[in-house]
């Protein structure tokens, strides 16, 4: 598409999408299972039996769920965290139709569910959307509730699927590398995860394979008094090449949320991922009351030669957010990439960056983190760069801008650096800015009102991550932040 | 077209117009000049409606209406355009999706609908042509590692885009070199009209003999204190402010 005809579509979607608050926070009317709210040992027994998993599955869910019973709530992130109560969380909630026997065609989803996804801008058939022809998984509370095109790549031997069903159908794959990059035990929330998660995606992109499709899976919580818990995993072989998005929304509720989700990337040689994450959860009102906590641990794998995954993050949604996607550079010339856009307003909070860890020879990192602080909110960028005595010739780049609206907010970076090979380069910028008077002088003195000034400048701060994004993701992202900043003036 | 009053106003604290007078009608072209801190700058930016400078007394009648209880925003919608002296910078902004925002949004507020992306980019390219720039000035962001020469050259291309009634022209010409002086006056000279007027801020009578001015005034200590045609600003070339102030 000529970049004419995208400033079209761009505008349209974006007028549509900006005249609504929160728009994705209704709830759909629709009978679910719950199982009651308390986690023990016993829960984590019946989530998996639910789910018909083998047992050395259960064993690690229970092994994790142990360890997690140890391990004490993390507090080093610049954030404000309530007691979470996790006896008073459901931690499986299915809607009914689908509880006892998965639909097999997306002909068998409740309608309900197809209504929703359709007012959510995921429609579930298989047309062509947008921007060409994205296949999705989607995700409704604890359970993947449908995924398209599966024909389409199981013809060039692209598995795009359920976590659940990869279970089932491949085991061989699940059991290889569930948690060889984010262990059972790595922090907190990635151990509660690894003992009570339920649905997230699974792709496996065959060796030489160019996934001839944009993959995606948008996450849905609808429930009240649940917690979602997805786990995904995406192991691309050598040679092959997929590029991966992920939504999420959920009701506005006055009560908390947890959604404690893990991430898996493997890459082996000359393997490139690329996941794109456009985090819309419902941030609470303008009181700071409701929202979701968002703590997540994601991270990739490169572990082949001339591997790249990259990570674009647009973070605008829940309460409190606590994300990391990082990547392990073992590869030798493989490279990792991160590119955020975190904006807060109102009472969010956000504690977001990135862990780039050299490992291999001429292994290439590139960080830019845009946060954007807005009404009372709080936007903390935390990165690590760390330099193995192997990883000769090892070189980073981070860019961190920080740009504040309002003067009630707060801005902070944390980049650490730890090298231990003379040969790295490491090179890190970082500013934080306001709009300047003259900036919003100019707009207005072309006519331009505050409020699309304020946008206008917000999206040019923004750039740089916008452009990594798929087209129609980008929309969806300009959009957001016009919604997000309402409020800002004044 | 534009009255202004027995004006006084300040730059921040600091009182600047003192009684300021002058009349322009449709399709006058009118100089401004007069030595450094003298009030210009801090006049367009009272026309323009910045919130950094207030009128204390006096009044400003623009077509009719008072000019001052206006908007920044509204003002530019009806017409009013100030080429500033020091154009601002907007990262990743880029210049043509920047104009295409303030050019629907001009529409908008006189109830008209936005124009289309493709019209719009064959109208914008069209003027590009006409003022002899290049077609790389749309797809940079605006002003940022412009040359000083590009800013301007940019401020006049927007204004031959956004097609006011009353065009401020802060020191356009200056640093510019003979070539962009001649572009910059050529997008004046486009834009003349019987009902278009131009109020134009210079410390050159050598831009002048490019767009030829209907009137020039000297502006000195906040007010205008010699009006006259032409030959003023010659004068003023050859013997400076100085016989003028006291
Ligand atoms: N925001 C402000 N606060 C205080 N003083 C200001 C402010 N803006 C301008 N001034 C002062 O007002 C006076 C007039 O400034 P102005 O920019 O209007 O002059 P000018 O005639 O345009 O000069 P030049 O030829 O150098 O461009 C100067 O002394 C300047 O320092
Ligand atoms: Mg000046």
């Amino acid at each position: 598409m000529s970049e004419l005809n995208t400033n079209v579509v761009e505008n349209q979607l974006v007028k549509e999408r900006a005249s609504q608050r929160y728009k994705d926070g209704f709830v759909t009317d629709i009978e679910s299972v719950t199982i009651p709210p308390g986690l023990n040992e016993d829960t984590i027994r019946l989530i998996s039996k639910k789910k018909k998993e083998p047992e050395w599955l259960l064993e690690y869910r229970l092994n994790a769920y142990r360890h997690w019973l140890t391990m004490p709530t993390p507090d080093w992130a610049k954030l404000n965290v309530p007691e979470i109560d996790f006896q008073a969380i459901s931690y499986y909630s299915s809607p009914q139709t689908k509880a006892e026997n998965a639909p097999k065609s997306l002909d068998e989803v409740d309608p309900r569910i197809l209504e929703t996804y359709e007012k959510l801008g995921v429609p579930l058939h298989e047309r062509e959307r947008l921007a060409g022809v994205v296949a999705v998984d989607a995700v409704f509370d604890s359970v993947s509730v449908g995924t398209t095109f599966r024909k389409e790549l199981a013809e060039v031997g692209v598995i795009f699927c359920s976590f659940s069903e990869a279970v089932q159908d491949h085991p061989e794959i699940v059991k290889k590398y569930l948690s060889t990059v984010v262990s059972a035990r790595d922090n907190y929330f990635a151990a509660l995860n690894a003992a009570v998660f339920s649905d997230g995606s699974f792709v496996y992109i065959p060796e030489g394979v160019r996934c001839p499709m944009e993959l995606s899976t948008y996450f849905r919580i609808n429930a009240n008094h649940t917690g979602q818990f997805e786990r995904t995993l995406i192991v691309a072989e050598a040679g092959s090449h997929v590029s991966y998005l992920e939504g999420c929304t959920a009701p506005m509720r006055d009560e908390n949320q947890l959604h404690a989700a893990v991430v898996e990337l493997v890459a082996m040689d000359d393997a490139t991922i690329k996941y794109s994450t456009v985090q819309n959860w419902y941030p609470g009102d303008e009181n700071g009351k409701g929202g979701i906590y968002n703590f997540v641990t994601k991270r990739g794998n490169c572990l082949g030669r001339n591997s790249k995954i990259s990570w674009t993050q647009v973070e605008t949604g829940s309460a409190i957010t606590w994300k990391y996607p990082s990547c392990i550079l073992r590869g030798d010339n493989s490279s990792g990439e991160f590119y955020s856009v975190a904006l807060t307003n109102n009472y969010q909070q956000a504690d977001t960056g990135t862990k780039m860890i050299h490992i291999g020879e001429n292994t290439k990192s590139t960080i830019i983190s845009k946060g954007i602080s807005v009404g009372k909110s709080q936007n903390s960028y935390r990165g690590i760069v760390r330099v193995a005595k192997s990883a000769d010739n090892a070189r980073n780049f981070s860019q961190c801008d920080s740009l504040l609206i309002g003067k009630e907010c707060g801005a902070h970076t944390f980049p650490y650096t730890e090298s231990a090979n003379m040969t790295a380069t490491l090179e890190h910028e970082a500013t934080t800015s306001k709009i300047s008077d003259d900036q919003m002088n100019y707009c207005l003195q072309r006519g331009i009102p505050e409020e699309e000034a304020i946008s206008l400048i917000v999206d040019g701060f923004c750039k740089q991550v916008f452009k990594e994004l798929p087209m129609e993701f980008a929309v969806e992202a300009k959009a957001l932040l016009d919604v997000s900043l309402e409020g800002a003036i004044g | 077209m534009l009255e202004i009053k027995d004006i006084y106003a300040k730059a921040g604290d600091k009182e600047i117009l003192k009684n300021l007078n002058l009349s322009v009608k449709p399709g006058e072209v009118h100089a401004i000049m007069g030595p450094n801190g003298s009030g210009k700058s801090t006049m367009g930016n009272l026309l323009a409606g910045m919130p950094h400078v207030t009128a204390t007394s006096g009044s400003v009648t623009y077509q009719g209406k008072d000019l001052l209880q206006m908007e920044p925003e509204d003002r530019a919608a009806e017409g009013v355009f100030l080429a500033f002296q020091y154009p601002v910078e907007i990262p990743g902004v880029n210049n043509m999706y920047f104009l295409r925002t303030a050019y629907n949004a001009q529409r908008k507020h006189r109830g008209e609908e936005n124009l289309d992306s493709a019209s719009f980019l064959r109208m914008v390219k069209e003027k590009i042509k006409q003022l002899h720039m290049s077609d790389d000035l749309l797809k940079r962001p605006v002003n940022v590692g412009f040359s000083g020469g590009e800013k301007k050259r940019n401020e006049v291309f927007q204004m031959a885009v956004l097609e006011p009634n009353l065009a401020i022209m802060d020191e356009t010409d200056s640093g510019l070199d003979i070539d962009a002086l001649r572009v910059v006056a050529d997008g004046v000279n486009q834009l003349r009209s019987p009902d278009r007027s131009f109020v134009i801020i210079t410390h050159y009578q050598r831009l002048l003999d490019y767009i030829e001015p209907d009137f020039v005034h000297v502006l000195v200590d906040g007010q205008i204190v010699k009006s006259g045609t032409k030959k003023l600003a010659l004068e003023l070339e050859e013997q400076g402010y100085g016989w003028l102030e006291d």
